[in-house]
């Protein structure tokens, strides 16, 4: 199917009413109802809909060191089936993607991959340990324009240290995005702290960790005139913080995941490390708040935290687990469940949270672009009729911990075309 | 009885929470061991009952004194009994707890009794899929203690209902105060559920640091004063309190803790006569609990000791279906002895 000339014919674009899509080579040459497929591959996507290729700020891709979970190649096959044409893979890597070098290598095995653009993200501090800024400004200037910094994993607790990297990252557009969570509230923390924490007898993570962390540093970020992006915002308290600094025009964006739409603490229940998070699983209350702001936009995207562990990592008592879930082959899905077949937002909502939007926060050029002639043909089409029981199996990741298996869930993607090249076809890898 | 919500009945029953208890479960294993403690009267304190059955104490924490009143327990059962504990075992070299646990379903235990560091862990080890046996909660993290709180549930019966007027009787009505690090206390977490199940007020006292977020959701009151609480209380029950909680700010000092939280002879004196000074040991004399109130009559804690032997020998019975009523002729006519066992084999 990679063909220079494909017709998507009868799709509704964004939702929207049925239409035809041209790709010519790279890009999308027309969009018109009834075109004439001339000598195009033609793909029939009666009620599919069709969005603009979806973009993930925030992906963990393992590579180098832990080859054994992900791979920059499995990880972005797994992209693809999933929808995304752009995945930000993040810095907690071993070593730690804290040079232009590292920096280079996963950029360059994006390339390689041909599956979906990979834009790597810089380690804030040297080594992740929170003392010393690693070289921002190197791996902004490297081939892999780094323009989003993160200390993934671990929060940039310092506020001096996380003042300054705000500050510094100014000079080249970048962003930090914190991982906000207040180390000392959160020694030996295992779940979210509550009802539940109480009975199960698991280390509590309090959300004030998160919430006090986020207060402090949309304060930063508006004094020193910079941008801060918070990741995987998890309360609803947090989500107060942030419709407050955005009242006051301040630069804050923030993303949210998909099982933080969905899932609450109360799985936790059966000591299956697989909802084993960070941050954790909130309550219902936190849940709805969510998925609140991220329909009306005080959180501006759904980020996968895509977080690839070998079986071994899960398969144990809690306590001795990996903290992480996979994401990118079942986060549109979620999505679809929670918050367009809900009616808190329609597919043009969809569109701009999972592709407009971070690649804005992003910086990333040729992705989240309108469905309109001339532009990239980053593309994917799914079937919002389907439903089905996730079967990690069947997963392009290396890894297998999902939060859903078994559970039923609506959407599955058809297609997806990188720059004109179909990189999904028919729901399977192309 | 004793069973996982959705456990194939086929399977075989575990103990891992208190909440997995009903009143009647409860009282069934009070009984039962009210049974088992008249063979400690015994000149024989043996009983075939689970002959060429093998019961593996799997303890990844030190714990002598839970380890021996299983072990002690399992083998006045006649049960074959392996302890496997963690220290110079192939866990220490790294093995994981499932690979533990195929080991000694390879081995053929019956029935796995384990404490553990995790939280869950026996859970885990019930719900896996790794082991087919019966597995018995003795301990997990700072989660839940079942058999303890067992033990302190028939220590109450026995002293305060009676040991022939219990049988068959619950708590009810019955006011026990918990007192000290509940936060950290699986004892607390098994008792304030199992005693809620058998109809006793449970109140429990400590300083504010000292209780879990959410403690709301708990069936029982919660008091930061002691000597509130000590008037209108049946009996107490103090937990043992780390000293090295200091240092983690949950209290300033050793001795603040002491004046504030401490059980000593003037405290005791304002509890209704006959009321019962509990432990689960091992105790921190001078800091929870004065070596005076320790050593009084009111106190049970050598009492709970022989007790925890008799509610474990009940709990291992009944989860192994003994083929035979536990104790031939004990209350022959009574059809309970004999229910528990139809009731075991027919499920």
């Amino acid at each position: 199917m990679s063909t220079n000339k494909i017709l998507i014919r009868g799709a509704r674009v964004l939702g929207g009413d049925a239409q035809d899509v041209l790709i010519d080579g790279e890009t999308i040459s027309r969009v018109a109802p009834g075109l004439d497929a001339g000598g195009a591959t033609v793909v029939e996507a009666a009620g599919q809909i069709l969005l603009p290729g979806l973009v993930d700020l925030h992906t963990h891709l393992r590579e180098p060191g832990r080859e054994d979970s992900e791979t920059v190649l499995t990880g972005t096959r797994a992209a693809a089936k999933g929808g995304f044409t752009a995945v930000h893979a993040m810095a907690n890597t071993f070593p730690v993607a804290d040079t232009a070098g590292v920096v280079e290598q996963v950029w360059r095995l994006g390339q390689a991959s041909g599956y979906c653009d990979v834009q790597p993200v810089g380690a804030v501090t040297v080594g992740l340990e929170g003392k010393q800024l690693a070289e921002l400004g190197a791996m902004h200037d490297s081939a892999a324009q780094v323009r989003v910094f993160s200390d993934d994993g671990k929060c940039v607790d310092d506020a001096v240290i996380m003042r300054r990297a705000l500050e510094y990252v100014k000079a080249f557009d970048g962003v930090v995005a914190q991982h906000a969570q207040e180390p000392r509230l959160t020694e030996g923390a295992q779940m979210n702290e509550g009802v539940v924490s109480s009975e199960l007898g698991l280390g509590g993570w309090p959300a004030v960790a998160e919430e006090s962390i986020i207060a402090r540093d949309v304060l930063l970020a508006a004094h020193v005139g910079s941008r801060v992006h918070i990741c995987h915002l998890s309360t609803a308290g947090s989500v107060e913080i942030v419709r407050w600094a955005k009242s006051k025009g301040w630069n804050v964006t923030a993303e949210v995941t998909p099982h933080h739409l969905l899932l609450t603490d109360e799985l936790v229940r059966s000591y299956d490390p697989v909802y084993k998070v960070n941050p954790p699983l909130r309550t219902d209350a936190d849940v709805m708040a969510l998925r609140e702001a991220l329909a009306d936009g005080t959180i501006d995207c759904v980020a996968t935290d895509h977080a690839p562990h070998p079986h071994e990592d899960k398969d144990c008592e809690w306590a001795a687990a990996a903290m992480g879930m996979v994401g990118l082959e079942t986060a549109l899905s979620v999505v679809q469940e929670t918050m367009v077949d809900t009616g808190l937002t329609d597919w043009a909502g969809v569109a701009d949270r999972m592709s407009h939007r971070p690649a804005a926060i992003g910086r990333l050029a040729g992705h989240g672009r309108p469905i309109a002639a001339g532009e990239p043909a980053n593309l994917v089409l799914l079937d919002p009729a389907y439903r089905g029981a996730v079967d990690p199996a069947d997963f392009a990741s290396r890894s297998r911990n999902s939060p859903y298996a078994g559970r039923e869930l609506p959407g599955r993607v058809t297609h997806t075309f990188l720059r004109g090249k179909a990189t999904v076809t028919d729901g399977k890898l192309a | 009885m004793l069973r996982l919500p959705g456990a194939n009945p086929r399977t075989p029953g575990h103990l891992i929470s208190a909440a997995d208890l009903t009143r009647d479960d409860a009282v069934l294993i009070l009984d039962t061991a009210e049974e088992m403690a008249r063979v400690a009267d015994r000149p024989i304190k043996k009983l075939p009952t689970l002959r060429g059955r093998t019961v593996v104490n799997l303890f990844f924490e030190d714990s002598t004194r839970t380890r021996t009143s299983f072990e002690v327990a399992a083998k006045r059962l006649s049960a074959d009994v392996i302890n496997f504990s963690a220290k110079g075992s192939s866990v220490s070299k790294g093995e994981s707890l499932k690979d533990t646990a195929l080991t000694l379903e390879a081995m053929g235990a019956d029935a796995v009794v384990i404490r553990h560091g995790a939280s869950g862990a026996p859970y885990r080890l019930a719900t896996s899929g790794w082991i087919d046996g019966a597995v018995v909660n003795a301990g997990d993290g700072t989660h839940e203690h079942p058999t303890q709180a067992l033990l302190d549930a028939f220590t109450l019966r026995r002293r305060i209902v009676g040991a022939d007027e219990g049988l068959g009787k619950d708590l009810a009505g019955v006011r026990v105060t918990i007192v000290g690090d509940v936060l950290h206390s699986r004892v607390a977490r098994s008792n304030v559920l199992l005693l809620h199940t058998l109809g006793a007020e449970v109140t429990l006292v400590a300083p504010p640091t000292l209780v879990p977020v959410g403690v709301g959701s708990w069936p029982c009151r919660v008091s930061y004063d002691l000597d509130e609480a000590l008037p209108g209380t049946d009996a107490v029950m103090m937990l043992r309190v780390q000293r090295e909680r200091m240092n983690a700010a949950f209290f300033p000092t050793e001795r603040e803790y002491s004046r504030r939280y401490g059980l000593d002879a003037d405290r005791m004196d304002r509890m209704p006569d006959g009321a019962l000074v509990m432990h689960p040991g091992p105790m921190n004399r001078g800091m929870e609990i004065t070596a005076e109130v320790a050593d009084s009559p009111r106190a049970t804690i050598v009492e709970q000791v022989a007790n925890g032997v008799s509610i474990r020998m009940a709990v291992l019975y009944l989860l192994l279906g003994g083929n035979e009523p536990a104790v031939a002729h004990a209350r022959a006519t009574d059809p309970r002895a004999t229910e528990a066992t139809v009731t075991e084999e027919s499920k």
